[in-house]
This record gives C-alpha cells, structure tokens and sequence, in this order.
C-alpha cells in the first residue's frame, strides 16, 4: 500500500505556511523530549508515585480520547456534538444496568454501545434530518440523558461483580516507566488505544475518510460526484455516538465499577476541547487527552499525598485552571479553521 | 465505485469507435416555476467535437436550460437526447453516469484537500477501503497530459489561482468520462488572458471528439470560440445561429430584443474591442459624456495604504491612489488582488495596517463606518446581500439604512415612520425600483432591483464621494444602463467616484482614468481612451507597464 505524506489533507491545509509547519513539527518534538525527560528523571526519583501518576493520566486519557473522537467525526462530516456528555451519561447507565442485571460485563458492553448508537442516531435525526439547530440538538441528548437517569438511578442496585480488570500483556508490562501504565490495563482501555490508531489512519487514508472531509467542507461539491451527503451524515453520526457509547460503558464498569448520578461530570465537554486541541485528528486528540488525564491525575497524587497544604478543593481546581489557561492560549496561538460547513444543515436540492 | 473512473485509454478507444450524431440535446424544452415559464419549447442541439453557445441576459433561461440538461431539473414537457438516446434524468448522477459534465460557476471544490482528492472524489481508485494515491495521481496526470491541462496534483485547491481552479474542474469533469462539458460562465472569473488560454483548452477538448456548450453574456468570446450559438430570450429561443453568419451588434440586437448602441460612450468598438453586451450604453449617454469632467480638487486621498485578508495575508501593500472631484476613476483587476480590501479599508470595514485614507480633506484612517457614512461617503458594496441590504427587514427601513438616525428620519431615539415612507417612496420611483409596496420585505426584489434600491439610497444623500464596488454584477442590462446613467450622472454634478469592477468593459465604459491592481497594489494607471483591453489586460496578469508597452 504506498502511503504518500504529501496528499494527506492535513499536510496540504498547513501548506499556507510551509515554515509555520516545521516549526509545529520542531516544536512538538521538543516538547516530547522534554516530557520524556522529566517523567525519566521522576520515574528515577519515585517508582511507584510516578507509576501511579501515569497510570491515572492513561485513565482519565481513555474515556476522554473516546467522547473526542465521538466529537471530530461528527465535526468533519459539519455536524456539532455537544452531547457527547448526555451520550456518555446514558450509555454508562445503560451498560451499568445490563451488566448488573445480566451478571456479564460484556453485555454491559454492548448495551453501552448500542446505546451510544442510539443517541447518535437521535442527534443524527434532529441535526441532519430535521435540520434542527445542531446546538439545540446536543443541548436535547444532555438534558434527556440527565433527566432519565436520575429518575431510573436506583441506589440500591449494584455491579454484583467485580468491574473489569487489568490483563498484563507479558514482558511488555514490564518495561520501566510505562509497563505499568500502558501494558497491564482493563480491556476497554487497550481496545480505545485500538480505535485511536485505526481511526486515525481511516480519517487520513481511507475512501470513507476524504469523503468524510468533503461532506464537512463542501458538502454541495460532495453531492455533486455522486456522495449522498444525508446518509454519510447520518452514518457517521451515528456510528461516532458508538465512540460515545464505549465511553459511557468504559465509565461504568471499568473506570469506576458502578453508576452514579450525573457520574459523566463534565468529561462530554472536556472532550469537545481535547477534541480540537488535538486538531480533529485522532492522535492529535490522544495526546491532548493524556495532557489533561495527567493534570487529574497528578492532582488526585496531591490530594493523596498532601502536598500542599491547602484546602483539596484548591488542588482539586487544577485540571479546570490548566484546562482554561491552554484551551485559551491554544485559542491564541494555534488558529485552526473549522471545517467550513460545521454547524449548517445541508438540505437536497 | 472505481469503476466508474475512466482511464484516458478507454475514453479514447471509445472516442474512436462509436461516436454518437448528437451528444446531448434538448427537444422542446418547457420548464416553468410557479407561474414563471424559465423555459418554453426550447429546443438545442451539441454534435461533437463542436462548441455551443448559449448566449442570453441574465434570466433569459440559460441556466434553467443547462440545469435541464445535467439532470437538476426535471422539465414539464419535452426530453432530453444524450448520445442520440432520448434519457429521463432523476439527478445529476444519472447524466454524469451518461458522460456529461459540468462546470460550475462556482466550483464544486473543496477548498483544503488536494487537486488529485477533488478530482478522484466520489470515484476514487482504492485498494483494501484505502485511496490508492499512487494510482489517483498518475491517472490525474495523465489526463492532464493529454488535455494540456496543467495543474500541481499535490497543491491544496485554495491555494491555486481562479484560473488553475478551473481547470481541475474541467479535469474532474474529464476523469468521469465526460464527452460533453457543460460550462456555465465559466470566464466570469477570468483575465483577458485566462479566458483566451481557456478558449484554447476547450477548442482542444474538441479535437478530441469532446462538445462543449457554454454559457455565457460576453459577444466576443462566442464570435471567437463558438461553433453554434443559440440566444435565448424570455425563456425562449430567439435566434439559432453560426458566428460566420452573424455579428456583435446582430446578437446584442437578439438578446436584449432592441436595437442597442455597442459602441459604448467614447469608444471605437475596434480600438477597445468592444466585446461585451455589459459595456453596451445607450446612444444618449454618448453626448452627455463627450466633455471629460474638469479635474477639481482631491476628495480622496489614500497614502501607502496596506491591510490584510482574513486570513491575515497581506491584500493591500503600500497602496497609493487619488480621486478628485468631478472624475470617476476605475480599478481594474482579476477578482482577489486586493480589490475588496481595499473598499473595506476605506470605508472603515476593515482596520488597516498602517497608511492613510483622508475624504474630503479630513483624516479618515481607521475611521468607523458610520463617521465615514457621515462624511459624505457613499457606498455600493460588492456584496449586496452581506453589506448593502437587510433582507429581512422591508423596502422602506431599507432606503435610510445610512441615515435612519439622524432628522428627519429619527428624533428624540425614536424613527418617524411617516417620513420614512415617503422617503422610500421617492426612492422607489426616482430609481425605478419594482415593488408593490415600500413595507414588501427586501428580499422579495430581484437582484437588479435590489442594487436599485441600494443605489438610491446612497445617491438621496449629501455625498462628496461615491465608492462603487461591482455595481452592476449579476443584473440585467436594463438595470446596468440605469445604473450606470447615474453614476455618470453624479460624477458631472461633482462627485469623485472610485468605481472597482471585475468587469473590464464596465471600468473601461464608465472611467475617466483607470488605475490597474494586481496583488495589492496599483500597477499602472492608464487613460481609457488610449489604452487597450490587451494592455489593461497584461497589467491585469501582471506584466510590468514597461514589458506590456513593447
């Protein structure tokens, strides 16, 4: 298969400024460097806090990551999802109950899933069928969500069993520094790290994933060669609140092991700024996600370890105050165009 | 799906083998909307290896008959013959399936992806679910080989010139097998000297068995290029004809469906070649235009003026540029060499980035657009929609958009609607604007009689000043001559007039001088008595003045 950097649509965007590119690019690589660096020298100061950190940042990154991807599909094809927090609350419900009342956790699973599909679809029916305000339409699946768990919460019910463990994936687990964190996980986490790279390459490469881009941009040019724009939209909404489902399911029955009200707590929206801070791109969104999973980790390490001696809910501000401080500085200095038809029905001559 | 990508060889084999008599046609046509008859009985035909004309006002039925024939439109009565084969079309697809292509007036491209993924779109070379970018490419170039259709397969398509743009249309077009090309205008948005180099391609695509009907308002281009010209007139066919058998005036004659005066105000329509049916005037504006206006004083003043695009490129650069009362004076240029930015800095739309803008002898840099407004500024922005009216509110609020607020229009904060009304009213019946009522929503006009509307109000006031940007796009040559009537009108009573027009025959129609711009900045400025439409177009592309005068 010949893989050709150059024809890559992201490449061929930044191309404006070719300079302004390898500057990104020394950047990042810089930047990588440095990180690895630091985790080196604290992985050699303290083993086990750093593990822990680590391993909390991979955590958090997960569920984070999963809502992301939810969101930049949905975005690419022109489609807003700010239900991605209803679509993560009602799928962590669903899998919560299934799972309970089954006894299985992969049913659990798929009824998270199947749930996330179903939100999908119900966005996809609003936003793309009846060109409903896409704003108002996630705005719907937040409020649903919301309401209909708190009413069906059943306080008493629980898991019955044990949520979903780590697997260690042999030697691999025991390398120094990231064995622990990336190679001894529950399943849905390595399945998430799955997704991100296939997905990734799908959105770059593949047939499915130009057409994606046209319909976002340019959706009358698209339907002008033939592409049903509707039925993409509506696929790939739908699908994309799969992403969402897997998410909810990954909050209830591996992350926490059990549901509680409003449990999604913001995450659906974090997701959305992960989103376009990792650029709509897959991996892009993954380190994103790690950088904010790693403030919440390392504030959970400070609140376990007082380290500073200040009120917890000081410490416990930090992911929201780092959050506010890069999305606005990212909203400064790295200017990324929306897909130019985000947010505009497309109605059919 | 990749199946339907033709590779050059097979179109070529099928070229040589079995060419059909007729490649598309349409046989008594009749496509009305609401009580609106678009098109009645109207019956073309496209053999191949010839090129098609179809030449009308804007209205005429041009458009409605091409979207007929590519299948947006299905008609009341009448079929529709694509390769001697009468088809019912449901879509676009079906007649793209049927190897007919169209180019857009505005491209179908999307912006930030490649050359090679625009063209391929839709019907893309795969392997395993994947684009197979090697083959995409080659078979890109290939094409583009064949046709002498050059383009940069890895450039992004908002990189690329107008110009290069249309070419990847025509490619895309090519790469779905296309054995008829539908163009609809497609050199709107060309220099002089694009619009030849286009000319050639299609004369090119024809050698190779390939029809070609294109649209167009533009006289010379069908004299030079056209095979077969049909003039439609109120969605009718008017006249069916051959350039060898006809002429400029006997087309102009056809489609406006009187007699007119083609040879402009000043103009010897052989020194200009005259060529297009928007530089037509009438023959009493030639007297009232015979003395030049007496150069008076500065009214605008721009020194070293730069501002950026949205994108924050550079668009004006160092731009100077004056306008003395009682002159009109033209800039001339391709759409995108800075034209509207430099509109909007001087009528406060946009924040300039360093130079000076002075009106009327007073300091109008980064002034806001009301201070311009009250200045004695008016403005006929380029985009009527956008910036010249709001279409929801009605005729009436309209007409003091510029000056609701100040007396007789407002007093005390509130608006006094009964003098409002009559204001509207005034407006409506000097300038001829074709409404029903005053309180009918803006929307509800056309497009001519919207830029009526837009003109009246900026003429009923006090104005020192008049910044015309596009005036007379997209409207109808009645409107056109009104229109331009009164800017010449305004200039003999004193106004300086800075008129930017992609229209070369309208700046070289209604300027006393003419300033050229190309990427941000004036080139050269020319007297539109002596220059050439070759010269003023060399400029355009941007030959130095030394080099185009050789």
């Amino acid at each position: 298969m010949t893989l050709i950097a150059g024809s890559d649509p992201e490449a061929s965007r930044a191309k404006g400024g070719a300079s302004r590119w390898t500057t990104r690019r020394v950047w990042s690589l810089a930047g990588a460097a440095v990180l690895v660096a630091v985790v080196w020298a604290f992985y050699a100061w303290n083993g086990a806090q750093t593990t822990a950190v680590l391993s909390g940042t991979v955590r958090a990154a997960t569920l984070l990551v999963l809502g992301a991807m939810c969101g930049m599909i949905g975005e690419r094809s022109g489609i807003v999802n700010i239900g991605i927090e209803g679509q993560f609350l009602m799928s962590a419900f669903a899998a919560f109950t299934i799972a309970s009342i089954s006894g299985s956790l992969f049913l659990g699973v798929v009824a998270g899933v199947s749930t996330g599909l179903a939100m999908g679809w119900m966005l996809a029916a609003m936003a793309v069928g009846l060109r409903t305000d896409q704003i108002i339409a996630g705005t719907v699946l937040n409020i649903a969500a919301l309401g209909l768990t708190s009413f069906f919460y059943d306080r008493g019910r629980s898991l019955g069993q044990l949520k979903y463990q780590a697997i260690e994936l042999g030697p691999l687990a025991d390398l120094p520094v990231v064995g622990t964190a990336l190679f001894n996980r529950p399943p849905l986490t390595y399945l998430a790290l799955i997704l991100v790279i296939v997905l990734h390459v799908l959105l770059l490469r593949s047939v499915w994933g130009m057409r994606t881009t046209a319909i976002g941009e340019h959706p009358g040019a698209a339907a002008t060669v033939g592409i049903d724009v509707i039925r993409l939209r509506y696929l790939n909404v739908t699908l994309a609140g799969g992403l969402a489902g897997l998410g909810g399911a990954y909050l209830a029955l591996e992350a926490v092991g059990t549901f509680t009200r409003a449990m999604s707590g913001g995450r659906g929206f974090l997701a959305l700024a992960v989103m376009i801070f990792g650029r709509r791109t897959p991996l892009g969104a993954y380190a994103a996600a790690l950088f904010f999973g790693f403030t919440t980790a390392l504030q959970n390490q400070f609140q376990l370890n007082d380290t500073f001696d200040i009120p917890a809910q000081f410490v416990g501000m930090l992911p929201f105050v780092v959050t506010i401080i890069v999305v606005a500085a990212a909203g400064l200095f790295g200017r990324m165009r929306d897909p130019a038809a985000l947010g505009q029905p497309y109605e059919v001559r | 799906m990749a199946g339907t990508a033709a590779s050059g060889a097979q179109l070529e084999s099928e070229a040589a083998a079995a060419q059909p008599e007729v490649l598309i046609a349409g046989r008594g046509i009749t496509k009305r909307f609401g009580s609106v008859v678009a098109n009645d009985d109207v019956s073309v035909e496209l053999r191949p290896g010839r090129i098609l004309a179809l030449l009308g006002e804007n209205g005429a039925g041009k458009s409605t008959l091409v979207n007929v024939l590519f299948g947006l439109h299905r008609p009341d009565a009448g079929q529709v013959v694509i390769a001697d084969e009468e088809v019912e079309l449901s879509s676009p697809h079906d007649a793209i399936a049927r190897g007919v292509g169209m180019v857009h007036q505005h491209f179908q491209l999307v912006p930030p992806m490649s050359v090679v993924r625009n063209i391929v779109l839709g019907a893309e070379p795969r392997k395993l679910g994947m684009i197979d970018v090697a083959q995409a490419r080659r078979r890109v170039l290939d094409l583009a080989d064949r046709f002498g259709l050059h383009v940069d397969p890895d450039a992004a398509v908002e990189d690329l010139p107008v110009g290069a743009q249309q070419r990847v249309e025509i490619l895309k077009a090519l790469y779905r097998d296309a054995r008829v090309l539908i163009a609809d205008e497609p050199t709107a948005v060309l220099t002089p000297q694009e619009t030849d180099h286009l000319l050639d391609v299609l004369r090119g695509l024809t050698d190779q068995g390939v029809g070609i009907v294109f649209i167009t308002h533009k006289l010379r281009e069908v004299m030079a290029a056209a095979d077969d010209i049909v003039v439609l007139r109120e969605g009718r066919v008017v006249g069916t004809t051959t350039p060898a058998e006809t002429s400029e005036a006997a087309l102009a004659e056809l489609m406006v469906g009187r007699a007119v005066d083609l040879h402009g105000d000043r103009f010897e329509s052989g020194a200009t070649g005259v060529g297009s049916a928007v530089s037509m005037a009438t023959a009493d504006d030639g007297d009232a235009v015979a003395e030049p206006a007496d150069a008076m004083e500065v009214v605008l003043e721009i020194e070293a003026l730069c501002a950026d695009d949205d994108r924050g490129q550079r668009a004006v650069d160092e731009l100077s540029l004056s306008v003395r009362a009682g002159e009109i004076v033209g800039v001339a240029g391709v759409e995108g060499n800075g034209q509207r930015e430099l509109v909007e800095a001087i009528t406060g739309l946009r924040h300039a980035a360093s130079g000076t803008v002075s009106i009327s002898d007073r300091d109008a840099s980064g002034a806001r657009p009301r201070q311009v407004t009250v200045i004695g500024v008016g403005h006929i922005p380029e985009d009527r929609a956008k910036h010249g009216l709001i279409g929801s509110y009605s005729v009436a609020d309209n007409s003091v958009l510029n000056r609701y607020f100040r007396p007789p229009f407002a007093a005390g904060g509130m608006l006094r609607r009964d003098r409002i009304t009559s204001h509207a009213r005034d407006v409506v019946a000097t300038f001829d604007v074709r409404t029903p009522s005053v309180e009918l929503t803006a929307d509800s006009l056309s497009g001519g009689n919207k830029q009526k509307l837009i003109v009246g109000r900026e003429f009923s006031d006090d104005i020192d000043l008049l910044i015309a940007a596009q005036p007379t796009r997209g409207i109808d040559i009645g409107a056109i001559e009104f229109i331009w009537r009164r800017i010449r009108e305004r200039r003999d009573e004193g106004t300086a007039v800075l008129l930017v027009s992609a229209e070369l025959d309208e700046v070289l129609a209604l300027s006393d001088r003419v300033a050229v711009m190309y990427e941000g900045r004036i080139v050269a400025t020319v007297d539109p008595r002596t220059a050439t439409r070759e010269e003023i177009g060399l400029l355009m592309a941007g030959a130095t003045p030394a080099a185009s005068s050789s």
